[in-house]
């Protein structure tokens, strides 16, 4: 029944705006929570009635899709992750109209990003790439003042050169392959691996997708996107759009349908390292709440791509958990952000202090998101990062394991900055009256906090029911 | 052969005025046409699913997308237009040159030659494209075309009003 991850949101689209009264938004706030946390539930607990149902409407219309492993990871992240942006948003969002336009929105991406996890062609991928883009495009310039214009933008432009490069390697590789499903485009690959028509076009693809995934030197939209946007777009962005729009299809190209194409390890450690050191220094002279979790995206996403580099299964199997986890993480730190916006009206850190006593819950959250970013036990994100350093140092890259270590002091550094200037200290006479964000704000930064610890504390047992099987798909 | 140096030669006029010309409508304006002699190009070139979306995508819902974006903007005087255009032939000069540079460069290189491409077989019927190989790419469109109208309606006729 994997059709019903595509069409169940477009029926939503449509019934949405059909031309009745009454109280949409709400409607539309259960339907988009029914559809991310039931694609979660459907990943959790597998149920066999609907994996093995036969796909009738896949097959009425004709929609080639196919779910291994890696996907599931992905449907599980994008479930998670979209519950979290729309509770947000129907938070910080008060006008009814908008958040229906906001929700309208959010099942377009929610198309974008599960079409783009479960299709096996790859134009087919560019396709959805551009769902995904549009809908994100859009999202970010959601409230039109001169930033949010400002910052979608810059994504527009630097997401049409990505665009140009894909849609140049498709055409490349169309030459040889003739068909552009993945199994014909792998054996062409396999076939012509030293053509240099064939490495130009991985390269140019390949570069598209650091620029969709906010890789240095390719980063520049990202800031200014992510702090531009209203705050349960950053989630929605940051989170999981990113992920699925650079890095899921870095991974997936990479490892199941590029394969080991000439020096393609190795511009990806490069990448990777650089992106860690670059994001985790800039994002130290920052004082803005969000472009500190911006620049940390950049430096977080190179330790997806530096375990990916690294080619071995536990190099690998680290780079996906790391994805999961980051937009676990990254998540609560954007939903924390969101509160403190809510509540003073500002995130600029300097401006605060002392909200801890104030909002003890997003204080509790961001902290356990803090420990995950930069891989402090028991959170989630240190078995990733340990996964990824294990991995770098058996395959004998001990300077790139040694700088991935003294970078995560760094995240430690600049979150911990967060966290003392935001949540500690002395409270300033004109917050005096702040309370805790709603209620709305609060369930998800819980629900995110429990999911962290909880991947951290059960990670013996994740690591031989779903962390192996994961990495298994790529033999 | 000749009719498709006549086309490309159109194509890069029409792009050419596009980035040179100082008005935002006649820029959409050439973007479009630019887009569909592309369009005619990769007919012509037997790819008819890209030219398909090349036509509906950048002709149709781009050109729209722009149209109801320029009509939020403000007008400008006269002399306005004759400095921008001023500024725009000092900036852009160069662009006309390079694109003759490179066309005489790359007739001179055989790609042909040098990298022996294999011939793929093509299906040329576009009903037979879109209906029945490429059904995901229609859904894709579809909700790319939704996506568009919510972007219009969204940042433009709602700002409009405001």
């Amino acid at each position: 029944m994997l059709s019903l991850f595509l069409l169940l949101p477009l029926l939503g689209i449509i019934a949405l705006n059909l031309p009745y009264k009454g109280k949409k938004d709400t409607v539309a706030l259960l339907y988009v929570l029914l559809l991310s946390v039931g694609q979660a539930i459907v990943v959790l607990f597998h149920p066999a009635n609907f994996w093995h149902m036969p796909d009738f409407w896949g097959r009425f219309f004709h929609l080639a899709l196919y779910a291994d492993n890696l996907t599931l990871v992905l449907i599980l992240s994008i479930g998670i992750v979209m519950s979290a942006a729309v509770l947000v948003a129907w938070q910080t969002i008060s006008e009814s109209k908008s958040r229906l336009n906001f929700i309208n929105l959010a099942l377009v991406a929610l198309i974008g990003m599960n079409g783009t996890v479960l299709l096996t062609d790859i134009f087919s991928l560019y396709v959805f790439l551009e769902v995904t883009a549009i809908s994100s495009f859009i999202l970010i310039a959601f409230q039109r003042d001169l930033n949010a214009l400002e910052g979608a933008f810059k994504y527009i432009v630097l997401s049409a050169l990505a665009t140009i490069m894909m849609l140049s390697a498709i055409a490349a590789l169309l030459l040889f392959s003739g068909d552009t499903s993945f199994a014909s485009v792998s054996q062409a690959v396999k076939n012509n691996c030293c053509n240099p028509i064939i490495i130009f076009a991985i390269t140019l693809f390949v570069c598209g997708l650091f620029i969709k995934g906010g890789l240095v030197p390719f980063h520049g939209w990202l800031p200014a996107a992510y702090s531009a946007a209203p705050a349960a777009v950053s989630v929605l962005l940051a989170g999981i759009v990113t992920k699925v729009a650079g890095i899921y299809v870095l991974i997936r190209l990479v490892r199941d349908v590029f394969g080991p194409v000439g020096a393609i390890n190795d511009i990806l450690m490069i990448v990777g390292i650089i992106s860690i050191i670059i994001g985790a220094l800039a994002a130290l002279k920052q004082d803005d709440f969000k472009k500190i979790l911006a620049y940390s995206s950049i430096s977080q996403v190179g330790y997806i791509i530096l375990g990916l580099g690294c080619g071995s299964p536990l190099g690998i199997a680290g780079a996906i958990f790391h994805l999961f986890n980051h937009s676990i993480f990254k998540s609560l730190l954007f939903v924390n952000s969101a509160a403190v916006e809510k509540q003073t009206g500002s995130t600029d850190i300097n401006k605060m202090g002392g909200l801890g006593a104030k909002m003890p819950f997003s204080n509790a959250s961001c902290l356990i998101a803090t420990f995950s970013t930069a891989g402090i036990p028991p959170a989630a994100g240190f078995w990733s990062k340990l996964m990824i350093i294990i991995a770098l140092w058996q395959n004998g890259y001990h300077a790139y394991a040694a700088v991935a270590i003294l970078v995560s002091v760094i995240t430690l550094a600049y979150l911990l900055a967060i966290q003392r200037k935001v949540f500690f200290g002395i409270l300033p006479d004109e917050l005096k009256n702040i309370k805790e964000a709603g209620i709305w704000i609060v369930l998800p930064a819980a629900t995110l906090a429990i999911i962290i610890i909880g991947v951290g504390v059960f990670f013996p047992f994740l690591f031989n029911s779903f962390l192996v099987p994961v990495s298994n798909f790529f033999k | 052969m000749t009719i498709n140096i006549i086309i490309i030669t159109a194509l890069v006029t029409s792009a050419l005025w596009t980035a040179m010309t100082v008005r935002l409508l006649r820029s959409a304006v050439g973007l479009a046409i630019t887009s569909a002699i592309l369009a005619i190009l990769m007919f012509r070139l037997c790819s008819p699913i890209a030219a398909v979306f090349e036509l509906s995508v950048c002709a149709g819902l781009i050109f729209a997308i722009f149209i109801s974006a320029i009509t939020v903007t403000g007008r400008i005087t006269n002399e306005q237009i004759v400095l921008k255009k001023k500024l725009r032939l000092r900036r852009f000069w160069l662009l006309p040159v390079i694109v003759i540079i490179a066309a005489i460069v790359l007739t001179q290189i055989h790609f042909h030659a040098i990298f022996n491409l294999p011939a793929q077989p093509v299906e040329n019927n576009v009903k037979i494209i879109l209906w029945n190989m490429r059904h995901l790419d229609l859904l894709g469109q579809v909700v790319i075309l939704l996506a568009g109208a919510f972007g219009v309606v969204i940042l433009f006729k709602e700002w409009k009003n405001d």
